[in-house]
């Protein structure tokens, strides 16, 4: 079966002052249709310029994005236009991602009158069957952003990237903005309509809890790296990077009964302009040795999990 | 340590808009106890960082009111302090963290002199005796203090946060109030921020009400806990009883939200329905429209505390010393 998405070697550089800042640095994973990916990191780890590049939200630099196993690297601004049809995004803060002047059903209906193949009548039909399907009443048709809570606000958001039947999303911290209740709602939507319509997600977050419930693989990236990719429980059993074994200690867990052996990390992320050909992670690495000095191959410890550390068997005993 | 430090009494906050009066904090009591670490649980608008704000006085003029109730600290009223008296408090016995440490740092003036500033004001000391303090302050906090003359934005989210603990601390206050101190934080460094809370808070022998909507923060960290909804105490207890027997159908529907990382269903189990509207707060349990276990009495009858075990309070109608 090909896969719905494939990415191989992607990379994102930008252009700063100081340098060259490697935001995505060779990226590759398939991702097969119906599936979710998580890709979870701390802030400035490259998790949401992965998923805009994929959109082509940013151009890439270099490597191959295949999209239902054709190349959709550069596409022409027509392929580009269908391509959007089936590859949608939601964004992380639904408080700045609706335009306040538009209201409820103005912001569902704008992609349907895009697409330009529906009168009026069924458009309102379809926006109507849209709010019904993301659980918002048809009283706030008319309402605008400013006059809905955060859970409402994100429920539009997912029927704005619903209405012209994507096949592939990717969700940029589609739940962190909102309080645990309501988070938990949109999180079971997400999964209800994963179901029902068999989408697949790239569900990029930097809530290990919420990512290990939604998702099938998770990658978890550091600088720009991917540094372990595996499926979701084997990675949460035999986590192998010691980035990713820091990252899973420093999640609070909310149980008493649990006595956390916490992993504190020295310093902060380094920088992610002009890196060092070695491992990146080395200057906070408690097992940073000479060898790490060297470029970082991604390893496959166990059939599907990958791990970029050249001392991964040593430190974890294998 | 059953000495009390803090005791507010049937404390009542309103703000007045030209619309709508909104009914932020409704006749609460709450105890801090000397060396403990109390933790305000609830959601966005619960009234968590309204009660924590009352207690430094440092409400928004304008539109908040006090309506009733007594702040006692050491057992002064703080509510009866004129202008003057309170200031002397602020920063000095009761200091605050704010959620945001990016804007709670004046950008123009270096983060040394920040620290020096607040301990001058609170000490008959010299300029050069304070910068001296400051630079012990920036160590104390893991912070070279080669970087006394820097300024806010040439440090890290993370750096900044700890200034902003490092400035409250700078006085040895009694009673530290922390508003989301690791909610902008990444995880490794809200792992380090607590961290160094908690032994700075062993050390100093300092009470922390820590305001927070991440219940695993508060198993780490807490003492006793306080889930505030609606502007209400609905459950107090020790972190034990909160997080083993839990009664409040709100503080169950809350676990019940959160994913488990080993868990195997696959739904959570949401609260359904939204927060009411403060400005027109139902009349009877102000969770009667989303709890699973309301029956008709719970719209009428505004539920009083029960103390299902000792020292483990409810506010429903249906606990009786028990669970639900």
């Amino acid at each position: 079966m090909t896969p719905l998405l494939e990415v191989r070697n992607l990379k994102k550089y930008f252009r700063v002052r100081a340098g060259l800042l490697h935001a995505v640095d060779d990226v590759s994973f398939t991702l097969d249709k119906g599936k979710t990916l998580g890709v979870v990191g701390e802030s400035g780890c490259g998790k949401t310029t992965l998923g805009r590049t994929v959109l082509h939200l940013t151009e890439p630099t270099d490597g191959q994005i295949f999209f239902e196993g054709k190349d959709i690297t550069s596409p022409t601004k027509n392929e580009l236009r269908r391509l959007r049809e089936d590859m949608q995004i939601i964004f992380q803060d639904p408080y700045s991602s609706l335009n306040p002047r538009m209201s409820v059903s103005e912001t569902i209906m704008e992609p349907l009158i895009l697409r330009g193949d529906m009168t009026k009548t069924e458009m309102f039909a379809e926006v109507r069957k849209l709010m019904d399907t993301v659980g918002i009443a048809s009283r706030f048709e008319n309402a605008y952003p400013h006059e809905l809570d955060g859970g409402r606000r994100q429920r539009i958001g997912i029927a704005r990237a619903l209405a012209l039947e994507p096949k592939f999303i990717v969700c940029d911290e589609p739940v962190s903005a909102l309080d645990v209740s309501i988070q938990a709602q949109i999180i079971n939507l997400m999964l209800d309509l994963q179901e029902e319509r068999g989408l697949t997600y790239l569900f990029i977050t930097h809530d290990l809890s919420v990512v290990k419930y939604i998702s099938d693989d998770i990658m978890v990236m550091y600088l720009g790296q991917v540094v372990e990719k595996a499926p979701a429980d084997e990675l949460f059993a035999n986590t192998l990077h010691p980035y990713s074994q820091a990252l899973l200690s420093a999640i609070p867990i909310p149980s008493i009964r649990h006595k956390q052996e916490r992993i504190l990390l020295r310093g902060e992320i380094t920088s992610p302009v002009n890196p060092e050909p070695g491992c990146r992670f080395m200057a906070r690495c408690q097992y940073a040795a000479e060898e790490c000095k060297q470029p970082q191959k991604l390893e496959e410890s166990s059939p599907g999990h990958y791990v970029l550390c050249c001392r991964y068997k040593e430190i974890n005993n294998l | 340590m059953d000495e009390k430090l803090l005791e507010i009494r049937n404390l009542a906050v309103e703000y007045h808009t030209d619309e709508a009066i909104v009914y932020a904090v409704n006749n609460i009591d709450l105890v801090v106890k000397k060396g403990e670490t109390i933790g305000l649980v609830g959601e966005t608008g619960a009234g968590k960082t309204t009660i924590a704000r009352s207690i430094l006085r440092i409400l928004p003029s304008v539109t908040a009111r006090i309506v009733s109730g007594e702040i006692l600290f050491n057992g002064e009223d703080l509510l009866k302090l004129s202008e003057r008296e309170m200031r002397k408090v602020r920063g000095s016995k009761i200091a605050m963290i704010f959620q945001d440490p990016m804007t709670a740092l004046n950008p123009i003036e270096t983060v040394g002199f920040q620290i020096a500033e607040a301990i001058q004001q609170h000490n008959k000391i010299s300029r050069a005796e304070a910068e001296r303090r400051a630079c012990d302050m920036l160590e104390l906090v893991g912070i070279p203090m080669e970087r006394y003359s820097e300024y806010p934005h040439q440090f890290s989210g993370g750096m900044k946060q700890r200034v902003v603990i490092a400035m409250a601390l700078s006085c040895n206050p009694e009673l530290l109030l922390a508003d989301e101190p690791t909610t902008a934080l990444d995880v490794t460094i809200q792992a380090q921020v607590l961290d160094l809370m908690q032994s700075l808070k062993e050390r100093l022998g300092t009470s922390v009400v820590l305001i927070t909507h991440d219940l695993g923060v508060v198993a780490n960290t807490c003492d006793s806990v306080a889930v505030v909804y609606a502007g209400e105490i609905v459950e107090y207890g020790t972190v034990e009883h909160i997080f083993d027997f839990a009664a409040h159908p709100y503080t169950l529907g809350l676990f019940g939200s959160l994913p488990k990382l080993d868990s195997k269903e696959r739904r959570l189990k949401p609260i359904k329905g939204l927060m009411p509207d403060p400005t027109d707060l139902p009349k009877g349990c102000r969770f009667y429209e989303r709890c699973p276990e309301a029956s008709k009495e719970c719209a009428e009858a505004v539920p009083a505390d029960v103390e299902v075990a000792p020292g483990h309070i409810v506010k429903c109608i249906k606990v009786k010393g028990g669970a639900v």
